[in-house]
């Protein structure tokens, strides 16, 4: 009997121990002290890592893409996600957060209850961010137009739903190392910046292992459409042969070399690359093309 | 007379089996084609936008008309109901330009009417062509993200 009440108190122990430490951790408050954003920079970044393509309401289109009142729909192999709301309404979007709660969501991917994040939401990418960065980030997004619609739950079955085992899923996936040695050419750093702390590329361009962690050694080689049909292309040297010039001229117009016209999700992209200053469109088209090339 | 009646009949038989790419081959044919040519009329613009050849205002002006003859085609007939990508093979058109037609038609309208301004545009210089040629492109990208399935 002692011994039973021993064991168990060993095993409540080891699940307790277990259960504080899988709880996600903000970023100290000392990492943003004396931080300030500035929302004309942030506007650039805002467009950079493409929050509104997913956080804007299904079909949005013009001014209405500013309105971050989510729910379009993401499917994947572990359920369907539903974007929430990001606008800065204080009771249903993020307008109550301070810049801590803001930057521990982007750089560690946690919650301000603690929760972890599913990594639909690109924090893998976005923990590259500079603080500044995030900073003016905020900034920015504090003065778009708030919303009052409420975020719906994702559609994601047992045992995925369990927010707790994504501790574990972080300690595998989610590291701020680089990917790409970019040595030190200041428009390959560049690109580097825009396509692996901001633009998430990978997301969808870099197939994923069984447990949806990003395969790096198969980076930017391509991946099936988590939404059903077709396959997300290999924009590696390996199989993209198009100039810098032709990659760049694509991002601000959406027309390829041959000029047919970006279709799918990749047009909400272009919409966003569009926006961005000639020589950061131009530093993609350089690390693109930095890239190892993989078949 | 009978030879008519019993091809008639014999064909109303068939008619299930043959519901596939081939009963829509023209309207398929003529639907990419026109994107075809409005596509080699974009590269030129394109190209000399890029800097990949030399402004030429007649080749311009040329390749711009020929979007915005493109453009103005009526569309009538080229688009029958069950000539989409759940229907049929060949085609990346998707349901969607039937079930929300008016989107579609109001696409279409916006690719005219840049097609238009693009064909005033093209012959007064390279830096006047651009930003119409920019504008086309984001006609072409709207309709092609609503209503057209990925490649392959």
């Amino acid at each position: 009997m002692q011994r039973l009440f021993i064991v168990s108190a060993i095993v409540a122990g080891l699940f307790g121990a277990g259960w504080v430490l899988s709880a996600g951790r903000p970023l100290p408050a000392a990492a943003v002290a004396g931080l300030s954003g500035d929302p004309a920079a942030g506007e650039a970044v805002f467009h950079a890592a493409g929050c509104a393509s997913c956080h804007m309401a299904p079909e949005a289109e013009g001014p209405a893409r500013r309105v971050l009142s989510g729910g379009q729909r993401f499917p994947s192999p572990f359920g369907t996600f539903v974007a929430p709301n990001i606008s800065p309404d204080p009771d249903q979007g993020i307008g109550g957060w301070d810049l801590r709660a803001f930057a521990s969501a982007l750089k560690r991917g946690v919650r301000p209850d603690g929760a972890h994040y599913f990594p639909a939401f690109p924090y893998t990418t976005y923990t590259r961010m500079t603080l500044q960065d995030v900073a003016d980030l905020k900034a920015f997004m504090d003065l778009l137009p708030p919303d009052a619609t409420p975020s719906q739950p994702h559609e994601v079955a047992f045992p995925f739903n369990i927010r707790r085992s994504l501790f574990g899923w972080k300690l595998l996936f989610l590291d701020a190392d680089w990917v790409l040695d970019a040595g030190t050419n200041p428009s390959l750093q560049r690109g580097r910046y825009l396509v692996e702390a901001m633009g998430h590329c990978a997301e969808c361009h870099t197939s994923r292992n069984i447990l949806g962690g990003i395969d790096k050694a198969r980076w930017m080689a391509g991946a099936p459409n988590p939404a059903g049909k077709g396959r997300i292309p290999n924009i590696t040297p390996g199989a993209l042969d198009w100039s810098e010039a032709d990659i760049a001229y694509y991002l601000e117009t959406g027309f390829t070399p041959d000029f047919d016209s970006v279709g799918g999700h990749m047009a909400f992209v272009v919409e966003n690359t569009a926006l961005l200053a000639p020589e950061d469109r131009a530093a993609i088209a350089a690390y693109l093309k930095a890239l190892p090339p993989l078949k | 007379m009978i030879s008519v009646r019993l091809a008639a009949v014999t064909a109303l038989a068939l008619a299930p089996a043959l519901v596939s790419a081939q009963d829509y081959k023209f309207q398929l044919t003529a639907r990419q084609g026109q994107m075809a040519i409005a596509g080699i009329g974009a590269s030129v613009l394109g190209d000399m936008a890029k800097g990949k050849i030399a402004y030429d205002a007649a080749a311009a002006e040329a390749a711009a008309h020929n979007i915005a003859a493109i453009a103005s085609l009526n569309q009538d007939g080229l688009w029958p109901e069950g000539s989409d990508d759940m229907s049929i093979d060949g085609t990346r058109a998707q349901p969607t330009i039937w079930e929300n037609n008016a989107d579609f038609m109001s696409k279409w309208e916006s690719f005219q009417t840049a097609a238009l301004s693009l064909s005033d545009a093209a012959g007064s210089g390279v830096e006047a062509m651009q930003p119409a040629l920019n504008t086309l492109g984001q006609a072409c990208v709207a309709c092609h993200k609503a209503h057209r399935a990925p490649e392959n």
